[in-house]
């Protein structure tokens, strides 16, 4: 036995499950491009009070007693979601016909719910609870199941064999309920005109029409809609997919307190992960690990070990929270990998590394993993490509040297829209989302890659060097340094050259540069010197290399 | 003792091949030299058989070269060699980093991956990105003490102090300070370089040690340039080292010494030879620096005679005592 859940006036319907308190009023649902918006649906009230589908929104206003809302895609998609959990609570098996009608297998059920009677009453009481005003049907077979449903207000039970009996009653407009909501009312409205033509106006009289000819008339598709008429369909329930979940947890005896131990319980949920992705052709971009605490003090801080001030939302950079609540004893970690990746020897060293440096400060009594399904890459290798680091190799290296050097010390480096000269930042290095070069069509290929001539090159002193400048002409004329390499008279000099910059900013900068050369025993080297005109010292800031 | 030679005539059966001994077969192109002591006969064995001398097999093949990026530089050295370490030496302003920048672009350019172990954290990011450098396909490691070194980047900087307002760095009196600092700054770049080679897959990793003082660069022990070497062999990844002075000994294959022959001032500077006189009166707004001319002198190659020398006129002599050396020039990207 099937069931179909059907939400007539769907656009209304979603209007007032979001907005309860109109249902005791005049509702009309407005649709289109302003401004030749049209109303689309009303509610019974507003149809009493003479409003109408495709009347313009400034005739509808012209009421006042009506409540006139647009059409609101979000709400129409959370009346569908609420839809489908009040089928799935009752059947694994539903099919997402449209977005105001779902179909459930039955079979099963009665032994749970009790008798097909009271499963439809319990649905549609759900449905009510839910917000939703629904019309529930229960049949032999999933069609019959559908059409009764948008023709027969209420909950309806047609017992097996008693279909079209049960059907021919039905206006003939029932068998396009599903596509008059639709733009295009063409090819349905072509056939009530035809069937109006004929003097068909209920089921039971296309039930009766002979096949031959009907086929001969209207095709394959006057055939399927004189099946439907009579409930003969017979199919099987396409049933939507649930969103694979991929979760392991473990419930410990006795806290851990080691990194080891955790490594090996971690390690058994990762193959077990992996396994059920792989199983699926599916890999994973995030982890997220989830440690239940004992004997947490209550510490209520969230860590963001980032560190990058302005990181936007579409960054690939592995990022890493830690929250500990107060009110909840939970240690979370959220692993975010550049790529899809599906190796759980990489994924535990990942995990080890971050819980190195971040412990959870508490002993351990449950461990929750959670991977968020993503497609595999399907990157291939060709046999004349450049040397390309492995992601899962690359991924664990670059946390190895996070961990020597500093997370924010390595990375592809960025540069900024100023003119500041240090305008960059550091972001995460990521070899997939490069984009590749195509090979180069020159003959002589040992010169493809030389360019004309090389450009000179200034090595940065981070910090600069401050320097005591002694001016002649306001030229500096002499430096003193504590590093006795930069210190002399100054040979020759070019400038200055005037920067400034972020002016609007708190963090304001202007600058005077020159180019030096300081005799350094038996050659000369070159230096760029700053002055900062704002706060009036003197910086050596590099050498030209 | 010759070390045996398993060659294909042992796999068919026949005897081993020993270094300076013949298989003792007579052929019909065996002739009978009469001039032998006590007359025995001295068997002639034709050289037909394709037998190569032990001492006389190569033990392994001429790696690959690659272009640095700068013609000159590849006329003389033949290109950086691939699964070899190479040495760049020079004072200040000589021209190293402008090499390095040349050498990373053209590793981009070839759709390579680079990692840039940066000891100093010297690199200039505006700098690479006008010498050509893909800066999405560039690793930057950055070494140092994290608390002295802070991200620059005008927004969102962690101090609200002007950086060029920091206290100086007095260190004279925090000698100890900055011997930890050094060793520390050591340590980073090593294990670094050592994590990176394991991982694989660049085409260039470049170890920038140029600022280090020469007294720390040679702290590092032989046995690790010796590490280094042996990580990079046989792989497609070149590994470029950038010192002082030459640290690596005998374990780099190609030795790059640079100097400044002169700078390029514009403007009517009269500077010259590095013991330039003091220029004329000019404006100094007049005077601008156009490039660098940079001498590199090879003063090593363990590796296949390199096209410089194959034109050469002493390509049929033994090669001679003094290097070769090259001039070439840079230029300013405002040049």
């Amino acid at each position: 036995m099937f069931a179909c859940i059907y939400v007539p006036n769907f656009f209304v319907a979603a209007a007032l499950c979001a907005e309860p308190e109109l249902k005791k009023r005049a509702v009309a649902i407005v649709g289109g491009k302003p401004p030749l918006e049209k109303v689309i649906a009303v509610n019974e009230k507003a149809g009493s009070m003479g409003i109408a589908a495709g009347m313009t929104k400034a005739q509808a206003e012209l009421c006042a007693e009506l409540a006139l809302r647009s059409r609101s895609e979000l709400q129409e998609s959370t009346a569908h979601a609420a839809l489908l959990d009040c089928a799935q609570s009752f059947s694994p098996c539903v099919e997402d016909t449209a977005s105001d009608t779902v179909l459930l297998d039955l079979a099963g059920m009665q032994s749970l719910f009790g008798s097909l009677p009271e499963i439809s009453q319990a649905i549609a009481a759900r449905a009510v609870a839910l917000g939703l005003k629904v019309n529930v049907t229960a049949a032999a077979n999933p069609d019959a199941a559908l059409v009764a449903a948008r023709g027969s207000p209420g909950v309806t039970v047609i017992p097996a064999g008693q279909e079209a009996d049960r059907l021919g009653n039905l206006p003939i407009e029932v068998l396009f309920a599903g596509c008059l909501e639709v733009d295009s009312k063409e090819e349905p409205a072509r056939f009530l005109e035809t069937f109006d033509r004929w003097g068909i106006h209920d089921l039971r009289a296309l039930a009766a029409l002979p096949e031959v000819g009907l086929s001969e008339r209207l095709g394959q598709e006057g055939l399927r809609l004189q099946q439907l008429a009579r409930g003969a369909v017979s199919r099987t329930l396409v049933p939507i997919e649930a969103p694979p979940i991929f979760e392991e947890a473990v419930e410990l005896e006795h806290p851990i307190v080691l990194l080891e131990p955790l490594a090996f319980l971690l390690n058994r949920l990762l193959e077990q992960i992996c396994a059920r992705l792989g199983l699926r052709a599916l890999a994973t971009q995030e982890l997220r690990l989830t440690l239940e605490l004992s004997n947490l003090t209550g510490i209520d801080d969230e860590f963001d070990n980032s560190g990058i001030p302005s990181e936007s939302d579409e960054s690939v950079e592995t990022r890493i929270t830690s929250q500990i609540c107060s009110r909840r004893t939970k240690f979370i970690r959220k692993l975010n990998l550049p790529l899809p990746m599906l190796n759980p020897k990489v994924f535990l060293k990942l995990l080890q590394l971050d819980l190195s440096a971040h412990p959870p400060g508490a002993p351990i009594t449950k461990i929750h993993l959670a991977a968020e399904p993503a497609r595999p890459r399907p990157g291939q290798a060709g046999l004349f490509v450049p040397p390309t680091p492995e992601p899962e190799k690359l991924e664990l290296t670059l946390a190895r040297i996070a961990g020597i050097v500093g997370k924010q010390k390595v990375g592809a480096v960025e540069l900024l829209d100023t003119h500041h000269p240090e305008g960059f930042r550091m972001r995460g290095f990521v070899t997939g989302l490069v984009r590749k070069i195509s090979p180069r069509k020159n003959s002589d290929s040992g010169r493809a890659d030389t360019a004309e001539s090389a450009v000179t090159a200034l090595r940065r002193f981070r910090p600069p060097w401050r320097t005591q400048v002694t001016l002649e002409d306001g030229e500096p004329k002499y430096l003193v340094c504590s590093k006795k390499d930069m210190q002399g008279e100054v040979l020759w000099k070019a400038g200055p050259w005037r920067f400034s910059g972020d002016w609007w900013e708190r963090e304001a900068w202007s600058r005077d540069e020159w180019d030096i050369a300081l005799q350094a025993g038996d050659t000369l080297t070159l230096y760029r010197l700053v002055h900062d005109r704002l706060g009036g010292g003197w910086f050596v800031e590099g050498t030209y290399d | 003792m010759s070390t045996a030679v398993v060659s294909t005539s042992a796999a068919e059966g026949r005897l081993f091949v020993f270094d300076d001994e013949v298989v003792p077969e007579v052929s019909s192109h065996a002739s009978l030299d009469p001039a032998t002591e006590g007359g025995c006969p001295r068997m002639v064995f034709p050289s037909a058989i394709p037998v190569t001398p032990a001492s006389r097999l190569e033990a392994r093949p001429a790696p690959e070269m690659a272009s640095s990026g700068i013609s000159a530089l590849d006329d003389l050295t033949g290109g950086l060699p691939r699964g070899c370490l190479t040495e760049i030496c020079g004072p200040a302003s000589s021209g190293r980093t402008t090499v390095l920048l040349a050498a990373l672009a053209a590793a981009t350019r070839r759709g390579e991956f680079c990692a840039l172990i940066d000891a100093s954290d010297a690199l200039d990011p505006n700098s690479a990105a006008a010498g050509g450098v893909d800066l999405e396909r560039l690793l930057w490691v950055r070494c140092g003490d994290s608390s002295s070194q802070k991200d620059h980047s005008p927004r969102g900087h962690e101090s609200t102090e002007n950086p060029l307002h920091r206290k100086d760095q007095n260190r004279g009196d925090r000698t100890g300070v900055c011997n930890k600092n050094s060793e520390r700054r050591l340590e980073q770049v090593l294990r670094a370089t050592d994590l990176l080679l394991e991982s694989g897959g660049f085409g260039l990793i470049v170890l920038d040690l140029a600022d280090l003082p020469p007294q720390d660069a040679r702290r590092i022990p032989l046995s690790t340039w010796f590490r280094f070497r042996r990580a990079v062999e046989n792989k497609p990844t070149i590994l470029l080292a950038l010192e002082p002075q030459p640290i690596a000994g005998s374990c780099s294959s190609l030795l790059l010494q640079f100097s400044v022959t002169s700078c390029c001032p514009g403007g009517n500077s009269t500077a010259g030879s590095p013991q330039m006189e003091a220029p004329k009166k000019q404006p100094t707004h007049s005077q601008l620096l156009t490039g660098l001319d940079i001498a590199a002198e090879l003063v090593r190659s363990r590796l296949v005679r390199s096209s410089f020398e194959a034109h050469s006129p002493l390509k049929n002599r033994r090669k001679p005592a003094h290097s070769i050396a090259v001039v070439f020039t840079s230029k300013t990207a405002w040049g």
